[in-house]
């Protein structure tokens, strides 16, 4: 089996003397499986998430994502990195107020140097599947909520990314636009996207989830696959 | 809820303050910044108006200066003028000598008059030390601000004739006497034995009188001191007037400069605090909505956010005040150089004033945002930072989008657009530091090429001297000696150990046979009248091709022949003539009839000067030749050997110095230089300021664009390209506005010196320098957002994503 991600003896310290706020940690996440990391305020999911996104580097052990050791990169390789690799979805969708939906979504594919009518054409056809195709010359600001999470999903699909994180990706909606978005994501798993989906919500890792695990206190409490937890 | 200082409100600020410390001691240091330059200014502004008036006041300067032969009237008949109807003051009498001085290098220098003072303090010239110390024991000199320079400093020493037993006197001291009574001092004793070896000494009193404004006060002054002696022993006297003329002449080219860097400064400075002050309270509008939602009431909200930006803009203003009065000292000793004067210091009231108006303009600048945040409803004042924005610069970001550039940059092209009112402040500041830079890059270009018009003569290698006229000194003709005017003509003292004059045509001879030689022309200085003008001028005649020594031309060409004369711009408005026009000119009882060909650029004050060719004047011989040696043929070798073929003949030869420039250009290259760079710091620090305010703005959503892989560097590309625009916008207007603040500044600053200036001293600017000029705004833009760009690529993605 393929791992997309691997993590072996990994912990994150924030203050040196204390405890960690992760870890030590083993885990793997396999090709086209959808992670699910479930646990209470301050268990270490979003540091974990940040570790496996690169964004933060472990105080001890390795990250491995997509065949690569990340946590030895250099800031301009993990920011390469990022954007070949992976796709973030945020609970406050991080979209840019001043660039439209359709600019929104062709960032990162720009950002790769990907000419502007190859990401114009990559965008229209992530817009036209996730149906916001009507507001690409609209401003985030006038969305909805569930609207706006599908843009930034489309955002972070834009590169082809071989991982799909998502951080409490229904937290700031509605019921409906959360429905939406689960549904979304279920959609993408079926597709054979690997996902990592950080969430509070059980009944949306039930959904989306092939395997949850929970994080208390910076440590593995369970690890479950999907019929387990079903 | 409680007083400020002690309670939440103190602590609000406090706390403000203490935690937004990059920004805290951004706002302090450009705040200083712009106070230092606007104390500088405002100094440079005040030591502009009138120098030679208030040096003049504070010397109680001598209204006149007399001479007396003391074979005539005894010391106690000088001592009791100075109890004659109006006398107010007196010094004196001091012994006084004409001098020719000797350098190191056996060179001649211009006559000086050396007058014996036991002390530098009287009851009239009160005489300034600039540097050094006074003359006490034999040995000793003390030089005038306007003699010493840098062939003349502290410790040099100098023969006092050519003969093998002259004595040396050694310069102990720099003195400022803005009567400009003598060119050097020593002790009396010194004087009266240097006098009694070569010449007879005369007696020097120095009068203040109770009625000296006019020129007809200081003509009856004279009658009654005159009358108050033996017939004969009054040699003569100098008036204050003239003085005062001469120096007022010589201070007046550079008001226009200073009061040009002097109103930049200002305004920049209100520009660059305004902006940092505003831009600080604008950007603290959420934490304004969580003050008031736990229950800040809006007159508290203003109140701790007018005292957050007036605290460290207050620590700004006090060391601005205290670094603009360190920065003034170099500046202002400048300025002292440049009028002869001394103890230039800043005036109380500039810091007073510049501190009033600077806490003026931070209080105001504060007020109005903070009034603003406390009018905002909480919730939406909570809202800010958080909730999208709308509207502004969205059209921007579409344009640049399309522009064929990385998207990063386009990006970053677009920002400024968001924050309108910030935007023009920074483009204010970087507008007025290439201003700045434009107009030093043009003055200096102009200065040079003036220092480079000056004495043309200078630039001939190799001078050779016959021993007759004036020429005989080196660096040309002698400047009339101080507190010798209305005397009758002094050959010095050093003239009489020189040989007898050359014959020029053996000189002339000795030049040709000299190998080496390349060209040469034959110069003297003649006294002549001109018709229609009262008084003597000084005519230049040339024999020979001159043109290598020919002065600029504003108008008109140079002598090529017979007939012609070249005269200043100042001989044209004194005389009411044109080029074209015909003067009488008259040398020893014989009169030519010349015409105008050309206005010549010449800016040696004194009185009118003419050149024309010598064949017109049949009695003038040349005084000096000047030589061009061959490519490859060193000029002190060539002076050497022509030396040892002329000085049997009765004369002389020198290699000249590589054109050092006069004192006057390198002081104002000195000032214009410092000057622009403090004024472009001010912008740089004005853009610091606005970048930082804006990267803090935006450090969520640079943020988010590093977590869907933006790069460090491209991070930094996003940050310099939201000022590029800026600069290059502040290039194009700055550089047009610089050209046109030189373009107006430098006839000014000529009409002032009594000149026209010629294109070689105007058209100093090449497109090239153009082009480049213009880069220095998007230089300024550049440098000051690098700090921020570093800061904003370092950030942690993770912390800029949780950063509201």
């Amino acid at each position: 089996m393929t791992h997309v991600i691997e993590l072996e003896g990994v912990a994150k310290r924030y203050d040196s003397a204390g405890a960690p706020a992760l870890g030590p940690l083993d885990l793997s996440i396999a090709q086209g499986e959808a992670l699910a990391v479930t646990g209470p305020s301050g268990s270490g999911k979003s540091t974990l998430l940040n570790l496996v996104a690169g964004l933060d580097k472990p105080t001890e052990g390795t990250v491995t994502v997509a065949g690569r050791r990340i946590d030895q990169l250099s800031e301009h390789a993990l920011a390469r990195f990022r954007r070949e690799r992976i796709g973030m979805v945020f609970q406050f969708f991080n979209l840019l107020d001043d660039l439209t939906v359709a600019d929104n979504i062709q960032l990162p594919a720009q950002l790769t140097g990907t000419a502007r009518r190859t990401a114009a054409a990559r965008a229209g056809e992530l817009m036209e599947v996730l149906g916001i195709q009507k507001h690409a010359r609209t401003y985030p600001g006038r969305l909805s909520g569930g609207e706006r999470q599908r843009v930034a999903v489309a955002r972070a699909l834009v590169n082809r990314p071989a991982l799909l994180l998502a951080d409490e990706p229904t937290g700031a909606l509605d019921t409906a636009s959360g429905q939406d978005v689960r549904d979304l994501l279920v959609d993408l798993h079926r597709g054979g996207q690997t996902i990592v989906l950080v969430t509070h919500d059980l009944a949306l890792a039930q959904a989306c989830a092939s395997r949850t695990i929970h994080l208390v206190d910076g440590h593995l409490a369970l690890n479950t696959h999907a019929e387990a937890v079903r | 809820m409680s007083r400020f200082g002690t309670g939440a409100l103190g602590r609000v600020v406090r706390s403000g303050v203490g935690r937004r410390r990059v920004q805290t001691v951004v706002i302090a240091v450009a705040v200083m910044m712009a106070v230092a330059s606007a104390v500088v200014a405002g100094s440079l502004m005040v030591a502009a108006d009138a120098p030679f008036d208030k040096a003049f006041a504070r010397q109680n300067g001598p209204h006149i200066t007399a001479e007396y032969d003391p074979a005539k009237a005894t010391t106690a008949q000088l001592t009791a003028t100075g109890r004659l109807d109006g006398v107010t003051a007196t010094a004196g009498p001091y012994p006084v000598a004409t001098l020719r001085p000797v350098d190191a290098g056996g060179g001649h220098l211009r006559p000086i008059t050396l007058a014996g003072r036991s002390t530098p303090h009287a009851d009239v010239d009160d005489l300034e030390l600039s540097s050094g110390q006074w003359a006490t024991k034999p040995g000793e000199i003390v030089l005038t601000s306007q003699v010493a320079g840098p062939a003349l400093e502290l410790g040099t020493e100098l023969k006092t004739s050519d003969a093998s037993d002259a004595p040396t006197l050694t310069v102990v001291g720099i003195a400022v006497s803005a009567g400009r009574s003598a060119d050097a001092w020593a002790t009396p004793a010194q004087v009266t034995a240097l006098a009694a070896k070569d010449t007879p000494v005369t007696h020097q009193m120095l009068y203040r009188f109770d009625s000296a404004d006019t020129g007809g006060h200081i003509a009856a002054a004279r009658k009654q001191l005159a009358a108050a002696v033996p017939k004969g022993a009054l040699l003569g006297t100098q008036s204050y007037l003239d003085t005062k003329r001469a120096a007022d002449a010589g201070a007046a080219p550079t008001i226009p400069f200073l009061i040009a860097f002097g109103v930049l400064g200002i305004a920049m400075s209100v520009i660059i605090v305004g902006s940092v002050v505003s831009g600080a309270v604008g950007t603290g509008l959420r934490r304004i909505g969580i003050l008031k939602a736990i229950g800040f009431t809006p007159r508290e909200v203003v109140r701790a956010y007018v005292a957050q930006a007036l605290i460290p803009a207050g620590v700004g203003i006090g060391l601005g005040v205290v670094l603009g009065n360190l920065l003034a000292v170099p500046l202002l000793d400048g300025t002292e150089q440049a009028y002869g004067t001394a103890s230039l210091s800043v005036a109380w009231w500039v810091d007073v004033v510049v501190l009033v108006a600077a806490l003026l303009v931070v209080g105001i600048a504060a007020l109005v945002p903070a009034l603003r945040a406390g009018r905002l409803r909480t919730v939406e004042a909570i809202a800010v930072g958080r909730a999208p924005r709308t509207g502004r610069g969205q059209w921007a970001h579409r344009a640049a989008g399309r522009l064929p550039l990385p998207r990063a940059v386009t990006y970053g092209l677009a920002a400024p657009f968001a924050h309108p009112v910030r935007t023009a402040a920074m483009l204010l500041a970087v507008a007025f530091g290439t201003v700045a830079a434009t107009f030093a890059v043009g003055l200096t270009s102009s200065l040079n090429a003036v220092g480079a018009a000056q004495d043309p003569e200078n630039r001939a290698a190799v001078s050779v001297f016959t021993g007759a006229g004036p020429d005989v000194t080196r660096g040309g003709p002698p400047a009339p000696a101080p507190g010798t005017a209305e005397l009758p003509p002094d050959p010095g003292p050093g003239m009489a150990e020189l040989p007898a004059a050359a014959d020029p045509a053996r000189v002339r001879a000795a030049i040709e046979a000299q190998s080496g030689t390349a060209s040469y022309y034959g110069k003297t200085q003649q006294d002549v009248t001109v018709g229609g003008v009262s008084g003597i001028a000084q005519a230049s005649l040339y024999e020979g091709d001159s043109r290598s020594g020919a002065y600029e031309m504003i108008s008109g060409h140079w002598i090529t022949g017979r007939g012609q004369v070249v005269v200043p711009s100042r001989f044209l408005e004194k005389t009411g003539t044109e080029i074209g026009d015909t003067i009488r000119v008259t040398h020893q009882q014989r009169t030519q009839t010349l015409r105008i060909v050309g206005e010549a650029f010449d800016t040696s004050d004194g009185e009118l000067e003419i050149h024309a060719d010598l064949a017109d004047f049949p009695n003038a011989a040349p005084g000096v030749f000047l030589v061009e040696v061959k490519s490859g043929v060193s000029a002190t070798d060539y002076a050497r050997d022509l030396a040892a073929a002329v000085q049997p003949l009765g004369g002389d030869a020198s290699a000249n110095s590589s054109s050092e420039q006069d004192n006057f250009v390198l002081i104002l290259n000195a000032m214009a230089a410092l000057l622009t760079l403090m004024l472009v710091s001010v912008a740089g620090l004005g853009v610091l300021n606005s970048v930082v305010l804006d990267t803090r703005e935006r450090v969520h959503d640079l943020g988010v664009c590093k977590a869907l892989g933006m790069s460090p560097r491209q991070t930094v590309s996003l940050v310099l390209a939201s000022v590029a625009g800026i600069g290059v916008l502040g290039g194009l207007i700055g550089v047009p506005a610089g050209f046109a603040l030189h373009g107006f500044v430098l006839p000014v600053m000529g009409r002032a010196a009594g000149t026209e200036l010629p294109p070689s001293v105007l058209e100093v600017y090449e497109p090239p320098h153009l082009v480049l000029l213009g880069l220095a705004g998007v230089a300024i833009a550049l440098l000051g957002a690098l700090i921020p760009a570093g800061w904003a690529a370092r950030t942690r993605t993770a912390t800029a994503l949780r950063t509201e």
